[in-house]
């Protein structure tokens, strides 16, 4: 019972950080971005402040939106902070783990992206559908490379829970997976694809032929808007924060350790912190890509992590 | 509690002819829908429930037989009830109540046969496919499999005025008796010149691996016909749209399981002994077809031929299921073959609920708008929440997705794919890794495809203004639609007590139960190998889900408003936004179309920009139709003008043949 009161609070400890530091860490990654380009940039807390200008702001939503249009929003946010709990960022005892593995996790994001294409195809515009079919698109390539992905580390770890395979890689002994290293560049290739970034998607567009993800959120306003936002800040993070689990995991902190928690989330905020710096500088370096051109391009991810799982099976290394 | 007087089995041959007197009572009053429809289809129901507890206590039970004195003399039918049976007919229980109840309300006066005519041959062809369950010996099996060919053959074709549906009912009978031929040569094969062909005579032949590898081909050839396995899965999209929508839904949901449990059962229990290659054929051959029916699925603007090609592909998902559970039970990994065999159960039970609550869901759609065609719907959902509701758990569910029952069978799939440990072939081993990326692949874009289905009829602006007039179904409609909903959503919340089950179907098949894992993890937690291996515990997903959704509500609510304004969708500064410049089902599929193209045959007529009556067409058809059936069928007609030279239409020639065959004759037996 002790336990697991204490890997409940460690739970909404490790999950209520993620959620409230996401949007700090969108923030960063925009400003390393603005740096390398030159410019000054808006500040590390700019994303705080859209989430509380949005928040005060009227809904305005178009006649014909159904209830699904309306739920979405919380049913994106929601599963986000799901995932959050899912992922172990400081410590490796989260109540919520026997509840869901990684499968179940990019279930979650399933979910998520189902609810988010679903709302933009409700109001019936040509942008909603167009976003909606891109999103899929690139999503129904992505998933499969983030399950491969998934697969060597579970292989390595014998297990599909989260917390075991931090457990695993993390804590016992130390040593060197070659198989890794190819599920890692798949990784952040699907990174990339799902979060909605350069080279597959931009941020920062709204040019009507390349945007996915604004396209699918073109009719949100207000307090949807700023929900889906801040979820897709918490996704960003969430996917950083699996990445330095599963392949940077030095400094997680064992079940229990209670007093060397602050010093594990200062060593998770300082990765995380380097994540972002990586990310602005690949988004720089690389251009926007055609819509077309994003199979090759996850096909190559889906290829990296096939072959990263078959050095694992067959070579065991 | 079932009364220890009736036996499970003698429950289930009860309903059977439960069944057969509530068809042969439609004759009574044969033009009289309200009776047929407001009766008739509602007692039918109840027979599901009988079948539903007789599978509960028949699973557990020992298997048991009867001998009816029936048949011809000297070769009674022989029935028997064991796990393996008892949980299909529980699949079909399960369906055939949603199923029945819906048909309460759906079939109307005027359309194709009446009401006394479907509702005989309806119930025949339940009663076809509980005794095909059933049966014990190749006779039986044979006329049962027969009778439901025949009877959904007339069900499929009940508009016969139409061309096409003629045409898509004679392509159907064509495929299921080239299947019924070689499952009679399998039975043929199984008895091994004995001559006995009760199952139990087939079980007591060891075959020598050569003539167990002809059975199992011959089986694998037979069922697949039935079940639309790749090349022969052409039936399925031109008889599915052809078909009234309840009668889609039991072929789809429930006949094509008939198949495979006829695979299972060859395989598992007729033949003792396994190869591995059968397996590896049977996954490899799984895969292609799982991935081929989401492609051509994705690419459909037919709602009935979508769901058609979706059936293809978890059919695909199923014998892939088989393939791997063959090659871990040859290769003595009894724990790995009970998990995949109770991953590939446990798909065919979900899609037996999904698929038929789609299937159903069209039948709405079509008596609503009289429109099958995805390009002409769009916003139903304001028209029809009943319908739409229902229909968004089902799409939900079957594009896999958790916390519902789709996810459930994924996930055991895929922990049996990954805990693979090393094969004792290189070959297999490098198979199963790839197997898996082709396994994810095909479920993830079973989410594009159903993304599609729901998207396009149900969200949007209505694509053609009469369908503002659309309406929600009636009371009987509903309850069939809502009691599948029900069966998605608790198969997706409770696997444990179904995978308890399971163990007494796994257990006599492949030797091991995989329950005692569940046990350990408790009821509220899945752990098919160990709980520190892999766990899944929906119903607290589903806890998470739910309680993080409406904490984020009330906490928005609390700390701001919930003002809303309504406006006009914005048209990114185009003045003249209508309902035609959203997506159409060809637009939607476009991308994968582009993607995937070599796997499409594609014709497509573009207009020159001079052009002043432009008009665009596209069609994606299958590549096999003109690699396989179109040179067999010329091969065909190549072989019949030759025979035909000997026809001439005069007596003294015909005489002449029979002379000249009479003196042969003579010559040989001489």
């Amino acid at each position: 019972m002790y336990e697991f009161i204490e890997s409940f609070f460690s739970q909404l400890a490790q999950t209520l950080l993620v959620v409230a530091l996401a949007p700090l860490m969108l923030g960063w990654v925009n400003q390393c971005r603005a740096w390398l380009q030159n410019r000054s940039g808006p500040g590390v807390l700019q994303p705080y402040r859209v989430l509380h200008k949005l928040f005060h702001k009227d809904a305005l939503i178009a006649h014909n939106a159904s209830a699904i249009f309306r739920s979405a929003p919380y049913i994106q946010f929601g599963c986000m902070a799901l995932a959050a709990s899912i992922v172990p960022v400081v410590e490796t005892s989260l109540a919520f783990s026997p509840a869901a593995d990684v499968i179940a996790l990019v279930g979650i994001f399933a979910l998520a992206r189902v609810f988010s294409s679903l709302a933009a195809m409700d109001i019936g515009t040509a942008f909603g559908s167009l976003g909606a079919r891109r999103e899929m698109l690139v999503a129904s390539l992505s998933e499969p490379a983030l399950l491969m992905v998934f697969f060597t580390p579970l292989l390595i770890a014998q297990s599909s829970s989260l917390t075991v395979i931090v457990d695993a890689l993390a804590h016992r002994e130390f040593a060197i997976y070659p198989s890794l290293a190819f599920a890692a560049v798949a990784f952040v290739m699907v990174l990339l694809a799902e979060n909605a970034r350069i080279p597959i998607d931009n941020p920062s567009t709204h040019l009507e032929l390349t945007m996915i993800h604004e396209a699918l959120i073109l009719e949100y306003s207000a307090r949807h808007l700023a929900l889906i936002e801040w979820a897709t800040a918490i996704k960003l993070t969430v996917y950083c924060a699996i990445g330095i689990a599963l392949f940077m995991p030095w400094g997680t902190i064992e079940a229990g350790d209670w007093p060397l928690f602050p010093v594990a989330a200062g060593i998770l905020i300082a990765k995380l912190a380097l994540a972002g710096i990586g990310l602005a500088l690949l988004e720089t370096v690389s251009a926007k890509m055609r819509i077309f051109r994003a199979p090759e391009f996850l096909g190559m991810a889906f290829l990296f992590a096939v072959l990263g799982l078959l050095i694992r099976l067959l070579l065991g290394a | 509690m079932l009364p220890s007087a009736v036996h499970p089995l003698e429950l289930v041959i009860g309903v059977v002819l439960y069944w057969l007197m509530i068809g042969f009572a439609g004759l009574l009053r044969p033009l009289s829908l309200r009776f047929v429809s407001r009766v008739l289809f509602p007692l039918g129901a109840v027979g599901g429930l009988g079948l539903m507890a007789a599978a509960y206590f028949g699973i557990s039970a020992a298997p048991s037989t009867l001998v009816l004195p029936l048949g011809l003399p000297d070769l009674p039918f022989h029935v028997r009830l064991d796990a393996l049976s008892a949980f299909f007919i529980g699949l079909l229980g399960v369906a055939v109540v949603g199923i029945s109840l819906f048909s309460s309300g759906y079939f109307r006066r005027g359309q194709g046969s009446a009401p006394g005519v479907l509702c005989l041959q309806y119930h025949l062809f339940l009663a076809a496919m509980v005794t095909v369950l059933l049966a014990d010996d190749a006779y039986l099996f044979m006329v049962a499999w027969e009778t439901m060919a025949i009877a959904s053959y007339f069900l499929v074709t009940s508009s016969h005025k139409i061309p096409e549906i003629r045409s898509a009912g004679f392509l159907y009978l064509l495929i299921a008796h080239i299947g019924a031929i070689a499952i009679l040569l399998c039975f043929g094969v199984l008895q091994g010149g004995q001559g006995d062909y009760t199952f139990a005579g087939m079980r007591s032949i060891g075959l020598s691996p050569f003539w167990g590898s002809v059975a199992f081909m011959l089986a694998l050839f037979g069922f697949g016909a039935k079940a639309g396995i790749l090349p022969l899965h052409v039936w399925l999209p031109e008889a599915h749209p052809a078909a009234p929508s309840p009668v889609s839904a039991l072929m789809s949901g429930v006949m094509l399981k008939t198949a495979i449990y006829g695979i299972l059962r060859v395989t598992f229990d007729l033949l003792q002994v396994q190869i591995w290659w059968w397996g590896a054929l049977a996954l490899t051959l799984g895969l292609l077809t799982a991935l081929f029916g989401v492609m051509f699925a994705a690419v459909q603007s037919d709602m009935k031929r979508l769901l058609a090609y979706s059936s293809i592909e978890n059919i695909g998902i199923i014998l892939a299921g088989i393939g791997l559970t063959i090659i871990f039970h040859v290769y003595g990994n009894p724990h790995l073959a009970a998990l995949a065999l109770v991953a590939t159960l446990y798909h065919s039970l979900n899609h037996a609920c999904f698929k038929s609550l789609l299937f159903l869901v069209t039948g709405s759609v079509l008596h609503a708008t009289h429109e099958r065609s995805l390009g002409k719907l769009g916003g139903l959902i304001h028209n029809m929440p009943w319908v739409a509701g229902t229909a968004l758990i089902g799409s939900l569910a079957i594009a896999g997705l958790p916390p519902l029952n789709g996810f459930v069978s994924e996930w055991l799939l895929l922990q049996a794919f990954l805990f693979s440990p090393g094969l004792a072939n290189p070959y297999l081993n490098m198979l199963v890794p790839v197997a898996a990326a082709a396994l994810v692949l095909a479920a993830a874009l079973s989410g594009y495809v159903m993304v599609k289905f729901y998207g396009v009829i149900f969200l949007g602006q209505h694509r053609e203004p009469r369908l503002a007039g659309a309406r929600d179904e009636g009371p009987w409609a509903r309850a069939g639609l809502v009691w599948l909903t029900a069966a998605c959503v608790l198969l997706g919340i409770l696997p444990a007590v179904i995978i308890r089950l399971l163990d007494y179907v796994t257990l006599p098949l492949v030797n091991f139960a995989i329950g005692s894992n569940a046990d350990r993890a408790g009821w509220l937690l899945i752990a098919p190998v160990s709980p520190e291996r892999a766990s899944y515990g929906p119903l607290l997903f589903l806890l998470g889900i739910v309680g993080s959704v409406l904490l984020t509500f009330a906490l928005v609510r609390r700390f701001y408003h919930g003002r809303v304004r309504r406006g006009d969708a914005w048209g990114c500064g185009f003045p003249a936004q209508n309902a035609r410049m959203q997506d159409t089902a060809e637009g939607f599929g476009q991308p994968i179309k582009q993607i995937f193209e070599p796997f499409f045959r594609i014709r497509r007529h573009l207009p020159s920009p001079f052009d002043a009556q432009p008009f665009y067409s596209a069609t994606s058809e299958d590549r096999l139709w003109y690699w396989l059936y179109l040179p067999v069928a010329r091969l065909n007609e190549r072989l019949a003008a030759w025979i035909g030279v000997l026809q001439h239409g005069r007596i003294y020639l015909y005489l002449l043949y029979s002379f000249v065959t009479l003196l042969a004759l003579l010559l040989i037996v001489r």
